[in-house]
Parts: structure tokens; C-alpha cells; sequence
């Protein structure tokens, strides 16, 4: 019982294995068709097409236009009211070759057994992520991006579940789960526990984050890689990018993780039959499912494959940092409220009123403003002017308009009203801490990640900040805290804890490609975490950046 | 020669047989019942309640092949496994694995099944107050000399029993539903039989007379299952059932096992759980009752060529009982049961609590010092 206990299977898998090593261009779309129509599946393909704003440098690509290829496999008996996916990216030359070829060794089994009561939709996609949010779309009839597609003429009812195969080598010696999708959303636990079953069933190596699980939580070294792997956890989830491809189901509420074989160069290899034993394991009990899954935790953090975090523990963390804002914001308001003492000429100060913060904040918010669309509005000027490519230019912009932004407090002086009042700065700083104390609760209900580590460098320098500090000194600890300069400490410690650290000029052009990359996925799938920084955060920080410099 | 010494020896042995048969048809009656029923009722659905429908089949399958035909059985079956889209062996239902025993068969006849199995429709069924519209096969038409054998199996707790994940029958429904069907006497002698978690909390507010529970676990256990198939991918039945089955396959028509013996299957060694049973109701003593007086369809025929003068009164031949000290008298209809005294139930020990006069006083205390402490002025501080 079980996939290709007959040798006959076995070797027709192997086959295709070992045809699809063969280097493709492109993406071979007949021949899928026809194997997949020679399988038994209902076939259909989807072409999409899409202008970036700006060449993706990491993936080379400017106007992408490619087909998907789905074949969808009808349960006998029951009606099609619902559906998995099983997918694998396909991308020109050999990345994932061994993926569409266990694919399609599956479909054939799948198609054999009459205990499907889901149809089961295999989807090879192109170009990756943006082929799979063009199927998605065109799956739920949305569109929300401004990509164009045609629309699909075959559906299998609601998704329950989505996995996504990622096998690069035909060697593999573990299996690695990754779970974070866009905007830091991830599946149920349901999922990654089903998986971590049956790769302890099979006796599959299994990783999360790359990292073996190990025995020894007492002792010092066990502790610290439990904490390193979630830290990792914790920076992906950040970054609000989809890690996989499954990162674009989760905003449709169908939960998806992505598998990855890893080669590891260990004396114990898997084969693709064990693979193929672990998926049909995995899509037998997703079928048996009544519901989708939900009875689990849908945020979490995970040190290791067996053990998680839920939000019932960390969220008292973050809970903790924001109170700081709030206690901070009642001393300040308790202050405004006892009448200040005279002054020397018996004048009473000006009560400047909350309407003389106003100013600060449309400026800050302009600048954020600016931030967010001058980059791509003006590329084609700068790459005209300076001798940079477009991605260089865009990220350059955004540093450009980031640090011009430093220099405000010096020049709308003139405009601030209530100038030089000691009320001023105090209204300002209330008003300033409240907007951050909110913002900081959102995006942590959101992204739990991105709102603790804006939370802990923000939080401090917000909570001391007044026009009374040593300037040199504050004004530097601010620039260190500040988003842009959090993003780069990031990077850097990200490469740490993959044990690859970068020197300091590889770790600037990352940096580099990160912003460019964050800019392109809020264009590309709708991620939150550039319009959020630049319109939100970096705004709340500029008023941070003008209570220090306040005259 | 030799013909002619059977030949009388048959026929002296048939003259001393007749001459006890006026005797012996007085032991025809002895039971009081003159026909069998059964209600077997599965209240859980979707697919990983498998093993509940195949409880039930296991449970019917025995009943029909010890003579209780479709007729008299009402069969209740909350969700449709054989022909679920996730059965890999569609139109079966196999209650061991390895697939030995398909007790699905060619001849199942489902009375109430998916939705139709609701705790109205049960109740419904067991006091008869059908609308006229139901056809026979879904009516329980039992007399006053029926024997009712009830079988229930599901999810349940403390007290209640889950029907179809949506609602629930009590134990305090159920016990008026059993006194109801005495009143109107609608059984003679009636066996219950519960295989759920905490099932013994069902059979506790029985009062009502003739009644014999059994169930699978005592209150706080939970009802373990037996085995799960892998080419199913589901448990296949409960434990209880499952021995209680094993037990069943080895009576037949003719055989003399009791209940004594029926209270014996499934020990804590095999059940994990505490099998439990009641019989304080049931006014006959539990080692003279029959497994076929409920499990079957047993008719008593004694075939006989002589002719039986029945016109005086038969008397009935009653069996001593076996420990033979107190002798229960045969209640009919009108008497009325003395519940009180025969029902004998454990005074729950309910968790001391101090009075509530002592909380208030103590919290008024606590009040009165905290303000004489800091005074009464603090108090526009805190409002």
C-alpha cells in the first residue's frame, strides 16, 4: 500500500526525474499540457503579463510575461465544492526541475485512488511569485495589484490547503518547512505540525529555518540555537515578504506552507519516493478534513519544529514597550494640565493649543509622503542626470529623500507657530507618542514581528526625546534608531544568524537590494511594509527628530 | 429384531415425554415476554466518527443473526459511511481491520438515517408518539410484553450524549422518555446499553421498573478506541463494542449465557476503561436472564404429538432464585413502583463552601479597616 510500492510507478518516475534534468528554456507549456492530459487531469493554462516599476536586479527581470499550467484532478464521488493545490515554480533552466517531475509522478498516482473527496488542483506557475498571484487572482476574481491576466476557464471550488515543493537537486538529505507568507501572516499551526508527523512517520530529516532540531534545551548552547532559529523567525516575519510561494495563499485564508529540499551533503539521502510518500501522506489527511483548519494558533513563533510560542506569551512583551509610550504620554499630559509659572516680564506664555502641532505633522507627513512616491515618479529623471540604473535610482531616491528629510527641522522654523514655548514641544511630544503607541499596537496585531523591533528601537529614543538632551549625542542615538538605520543593523544580523556574515560593502549593496525589493513586492503583491514605513512610521519619526531640534 | 427394541425404546421414551408435557408448558412463560425489539441508534457523523456507525452495524448484524428480523429493529444511523467520498472501499463498512468483517452488507435496512437521527425523532420513536404519516418500519410498535434492547453509541460526557454534532439528550430525557414507555406499556423488560465516554452518567436518573443498563466507562472516563486501519485511515470501532461483539459471535439461539456473563466483557484489562452496570431496577435476577431474551428472537417450541388440555389456568413455573432470600414480587401495571426503595443512589458529596453570610461579613471587614487606615478623605481620589 503506498505510493510506487510498484516498481513499474517507480521507474516511470524516474523517468520524468531524469527528463526534466534536461535544461529548458522557458517554460515548457506544451509539453506540460500534453502530460498532464496524458495523466488524466482537466488541463487549462492562464497567460499573465506585467511591467514592474523598475528592473528587479535580484531576479533580472523588467516585463514579465509567462503561462501558467494547472491540471485539475476531479474527486470521483463527490461534488467539487472544494480543493488543495499542490504547486511548483517553474522557472527557466534547472532550479526546480525535480519539483514539476514529483509533480506530475503524483498526479499520476492521485489519479488512480478513489478517495479523493476534494479536487486537487497541480499548478506549475511562472515566474514564481508573479505567476502565482496572477492565479490567485484570477482564481477569486480580484485584482488588486493591476496585473493582467486572462481569466481562468477552470475551477475546482474553494481551496481548503496549498503546498508548494521546492526541490532544487535530486540529492536530498532533509526537508526544510517554510512557513512565513506576505505581510508576516502564516498558517496554522495545524500545518506545520502535520508536517513535522509525518517526516518523524517516514523518518525524514526535517528542518525549520534550516536548522536541525536539537535534544539539549537545558543546556546554554541548546537555548541559544533554540533562540537563534526563532530570531530568524522573527526577521523573515519582519520583512513582511513571502518566503515561498505559499505566502500568497495565506491572505485568502487558505493555509499554505512551502517545502524545500535541501542537500546538505550528509552521509543519508532521501529519495523522491520518500518525497512522494511524505505528500501523499500529508494530501491524504488534508482530504480527510471536514473544515479548514482553525482549531490551532494562527501567530506564533517556532525555536524549533516541536516547540512554539504563542501570542498569548510574547504579545505581553510588546504590550510592555507600549505602556512606556502611554505612561510617558499621562506625565506629559499631567504637565500640560498644571498652569505653568510666569514668566519674567509677567507675561503668561501663549497656551499654544493642539492646533500648532498641525504643522509639524503635515510636514512630516509630506516627507513621508514624498518618500513613498517620489522614487518611482522621478527615476527616469535621475537616471538621466546621474549614471545609475533604475533600481539604483530608486533606492538612492528613497535615501536621498529619507536623509533630506533630517535636515527639516532646520529650515520650517518660520513656519512653526508657538516657537520656543516650552508648551509647544510638550503638545507635540503627546500628540507624537500617542500616534506612535497606536501605530506600534496595529502593526504588531498584524505583523508581530516588524511592530516588536520597530517597538524596541523606537520606543526608547520616543520616550527621553526632549529639546533639552545633549543635541550631538541624541540626535546620533536617533539616527541609529531610526527605521532606515534598524533596517541596515537588520540586514547585517540576518546574515549572522545564517551563519553567512557579510562584509561591510556586501552588506551595504543588500541593503540596498532589500529597499528595492521591499518597494517592488508592495507593487507586486500588495506588501504593507514600505507604504507603512515610509508614510507611517518614518513621519512619527520625523516629529521625534523635531521636538529634538526645537527652539 | 433390532428395529423393534428402538422401537419401543422410542416410543416409551416419547410416553414419558408427553406425560410431562402439561408440566412443562407452564416453564413457556416464564419470561414474560413474547417478542423482541431493538433500537439501535448512531448519533455521530462525518468521517472520523467511522467507528460509531461501524459500533452500531457491528451491533445489528448480531441482533439479526440471532433472530430479531428488520421488522422489529429501528435502526438509526447519523451519517452515511459506505458511500462517503473519502472511503477507499465504497459500499463497505469494515469493523475489523485488515477488512475481515464487512458489516455493511447486502441487507442493511436503515430506518432513520443522516439527518433524520435527531434527539426528537429518538424520543419520539421510543414513546411512540409518531406523526400517522410514519411508515411502520419507522415506528418502535412494542407491547407490553416486548423486550426492548436499546444501544447508543457516540460522543458523550457527563450526563448528555452529543446527536450529530447539534444538540444533545440528557440523562433526565432519557429517564422520563423510559418512564413514559412504562406508563403507557410500551415494554416488558428493557436493556440499555451505552458505549460512550462517561456513558454511566446516562443510566444514573433511570426510575422506572425492568430496567438494565450497561455502559462502557464510568463518569470521568473516557471510552477508548480500538484500533485504527491504515488503508482507512480511521479507528474502525470502540473497544466496548468490539469485545462486546467477540462475545456475541459465540451465542447462538440455543444457548444459555446470562447477563452475569454479558457484565463480564470487557474488563479494565481490555477496555481501559471501567465497564459499568446497573440492575436495581430490574426485578429479576440478572443470572436467570438470558442473553437472547434481549439479544434475539428467541420463540420457545417444544414439538410434541400429543394433545395439551390448556383449559385450566397454567401455573407458572417460577425459579428460585439463586441466592433464594428475598423473593421480589412481579409488579404489574397499576401497582405502583416504589422507586424510593429500590433505587439506592450515593449522596453526592458535594465540595464544602463556607456559608455566604462569612464571605460578606469577611470582605465588609477588610473594607471597614482599609478605610479607618487611610481615612475617608482618599476616597475622592479613587471616584
Amino acid at each position: 500500500m503506498g505510493l510506487l510500492s510498484d516498481p513499474n510507478r517507480r521507474r516511470a518516475l524516474i523517468n520524468l526525474l531524469t527528463r526534466l534534468n534536461a535544461p529548458i528554456c522557458g517554460m515548457p507549456v506544451e509539453w506540460l499540457v500534453k502530460t498532464m492530459q496524458a495523466r488524466g487531469l482537466e488541463v487549462y493554462t492562464q497567460r499573465f503579463s506585467r511591467t514592474l516599476p523598475f528592473p528587479d536586479e535580484n531576479k533580472e527581470r523588467y516585463m514579465v510575461k509567462g503561462t501558467n499550467v494547472y491540471g485539475i484532478l476531479r474527486a470521483p464521488r463527490a461534488p467539487r465544492t472544494e480543493a488543495l493545490v499542490l504547486s511548483a515554480p517553474c522557472t527557466p533552466g534547472d532550479n526546480n526541475n525535480q519539483a514539476v517531475g514529483l509533480l506530475l509522478g503524483l498526479a499520476q498516482y492521485f489519479r488512480n485512488q478513489i478517495y479523493w473527496a476534494k479536487d486537487i488542483i497541480f499548478l506549475v506557475n511562472d515566474h514564481d511569485l508573479i505567476g502565482m498571484q496572477a492565479w490567485l487572482e484570477g482564481y477569486h476574481h480580484t485584482n488588486t495589484t493591476g496585473m493582467d491576466w486572462s481569466p481562468l476557464q477552470g475551477r475546482g471550488g474553494s481551496i481548503q490547503a496549498a503546498l508548494s515543493l521546492e526541490l532544487s537537486s535530486d540529492v536530498v538529505t532533509s526537508m526544510d518547512l517554510v512557513l512565513e507568507g506576505l505581510n508576516g501572516q502564516l498558517p496554522n499551526l495545524d500545518l506545520a505540525n502535520l508536517f513535522y508527523a509525518f517526516c518523524q512517520k517516514i523518518g525524514v530529516l526535517c528542518t525549520i529555518q534550516g536548522k536541525l532540531q536539537r535534544n539539549d534545551w537545558d543546556s546554554v548552547s541548546g537555548y541559544s540555537h533554540a533562540v537563534q532559529t526563532m530570531m530568524l523567525m522573527v526577521m523573515k516575519q519582519a520583512s513582511g515578504r513571502p518566503w515561498g510561494d505559499h505566502g500568497l495563499f495565506l491572505r485568502y485564508h487558505i493555509e499554505a506552507a512551502t517545502i524545500k529540499g535541501i542537500n546538505s551533503f550528509r552521509q543519508y539521502k532521501t529519495d523522491a519516493t520518500t518525497i512522494g510518500r511524505l505528500l501523499e501522506g500529508m494530501y491524504r489527511k488534508l482530504n480527510n478534513l471536514l473544515e479548514r483548519l482553525h482549531q490551532s494558533y494562527f501567530f506564533y513563533l517556532m525555536p524549533s519544529l516541536s516547540h512554539f510560542v504563542s501570542i498569548g506569551y510574547y504579545m505581553p512583551a510588546f504590550g510592555l514597550l507600549a505602556v512606556i509610550l502611554l505612561l510617558r504620554a499621562l506625565d506629559l499630559w499631567v504637565q500640560l494640565a498644571t498652569p505653568p509659572p510666569t514668566t519674567e516680564d509677567g507675561i503668561a506664555d501663549i497656551d499654544p493649543g493642539v492646533l500648532s502641532v498641525l504643522t509639524p505633522l503635515v510636514i512630516s507627513h509630506l516627507t513621508g509622503a514624498a518618500l513613498y512616491m517620489l522614487p518611482i515618479r522621478f527615476q527616469e529623471m535621475a537616471v538621466e542626470h546621474f549614471p545609475v540604473s533604475e533600481t539604483e535610482a530608486v533606492v538612492l531616491t528613497a535615501i536621498a529623500v529619507y536623509t533630506a528629510g533630517l535636515a527639516l527641522p532646520h529650515n520650517t522654523h518660520r513656519l512653526l507657530s508657538g516657537e520656543g514655548t516650552e508648551q509647544g514641544w510638550r503638545v507635540l511630544k503627546l500628540v507624537a507618542l500617542l500616534y506612535l503607541a497606536v501605530l506600534l499596537g496595529c502593526t504588531a496585531l498584524i505583523n508581530f514581528s516588524l511592530g516588536f523591533i520597530l517597538a524596541l528601537t523606537l520606543v526608547p529614543g520616543a520616550a527621553f526625546v526632549t529639546p533639552h538632551v545633549p543635541k550631538v549625542l541624541s540626535a546620533f542615538v536617533l539616527v541609529i534608531l531610526s527605521p532606515a538605520c534598524t533596517l541596515l543593523f537588520s540586514v547585517f544580523f540576518f546574515q549572522e544568524l545564517q551563519e553567512m556574515p557579510v562584509s561591510f560593502l556586501d552588506g551595504w549593496l543588500l541593503y540596498l537590494s532589500v529597499i528595492s525589493q521591499g518597494i517592488l513586492d508592495h507593487f507586486l503583491y500588495g506588501s504593507l511594509v514600505y507604504p507603512l514605513i515610509a508614510l507611517l512610521v518614518y513621519p512619527c519619526w520625523l516629529l521625534f527628530w523635531n521636538i529634538l531640534f526645537w527652539k | 429384531m433390532k428395529t423393534h427394541v428402538l422401537f419401543n425404546l422410542f416410543a416409551t421414551f416419547l410416553l414419558a415425554d408427553g406425560l410431562n408435557i402439561e408440566d412443562s408448558a407452564g416453564q413457556f412463560f416464564s419470561s414474560g415476554h413474547t417478542n423482541n425489539w431493538a433500537v439501535l441508534v448512531c448519533t455521530s457523523r462525518f468521517w472520523f466518527n467511522y467507528r460509531h456507525v461501524a459500533n452500531t452495524l457491528s451491533v445489528y448484524r448480531s441482533v439479526k443473526r440471532l433472530g430479531i428480523p428488520d421488522s422489529h429493529i429501528v435502526l438509526m444511523l447519523a451519517d452515511d459511511m459506505a458511500c462517503n467520498h473519502r472511503n477507499p472501499k465504497p459500499a463497505t463498512v469494515f469493523s475489523h481491520k485488515n477488512m475481515e468483517l464487512n458489516v455493511y452488507g447486502d441487507d442493511v435496512e436503515v430506518d432513520y438515517r443522516g439527518y433524520e437521527v435527531t434527539v426528537e425523532n429518538f424520543l419520539r420513536v421510543l414513546t411512540g408518539r409518531l406523526p400517522p404519516s410514519t411508515p411502520r418500519s419507522k415506528r418502535l410498535l412494542s407491547d407490553d410484553r416486548s423486550n426492548i434492547l436499546i444501544y447508543l453509541t457516540g460522543h458523550g460526557g457527563n450526563g448528555f450524549l452529543k446527536f450529530q454534532d447539534s444538540e444533545e439528550i440528557s440523562n433526565v430525557e432519557l429517564a422520563d422518555a423510559f418512564e413514559q414507555m412504562w406508563q403507557k406499556r410500551r415494554y416488558n423488560e428493557l436493556l440499555f446499553i451505552i458505549d460512550t465516554c462517561q456513558g454511566a452518567s446516562m443510566y444514573e436518573r433511570f426510575y422506572s421498573p425492568n430496567l438494565m443498563a450497561l455502559a462502557s466507562s464510568q463518569v470521568g472516563e473516557d471510552s477508548l478506541s480500538h484500533q485504527p486501519d491504515l488503508a482507512i485511515g480511521v479507528h474502525l470501532m470502540d473497544r466496548y463494542t468490539f469485545y462486546l461483539l467477540e462475545f456475541l459471535e459465540d451465542i447462538h439461539p440455543a444457548s444459555k449465557a446470562n447477563m452475569n456473563d454479558l457484565f463480564k466483557v470487557c474488563p479494565k484489562s481490555q477496555c481501559v476503561s471501567t465497564p459499568g452496570h446497573r440492575t436495581d431496577l430490574f426485578l429479576r435476577d440478572p443470572g436467570s436472564v438470558l442473553i437472547t431474551d434481549f439479544f434475539g428472537s428467541v420463540r420457545k417450541v417444544e414439538i410434541t404429538t400429543e394433545a395439551i388440555d390448556l383449559t385450566d389456568p397454567i401455573k407458572e413455573v417460577e425459579e428460585r432464585p439463586a441466592n433464594g432470600d428475598i423473593h421480589k414480587e412481579m409488579h404489574s401495571y397499576v401497582d405502583q413502583l416504589p422507586v424510593s426503595e429500590i433505587i439506592h443512589q450515593k449522596p453526592k458529596q458535594k465540595d464544602w463552601h463556607p456559608p455566604d453570610g462569612f464571605i460578606l461579613g469577611l470582605w465588609t471587614l477588610i473594607l471597614l479597616v482599609f478605610f479607618q487606615t487611610y481615612g475617608v478623605k482618599h476616597l475622592r481620589h479613587i471616584f
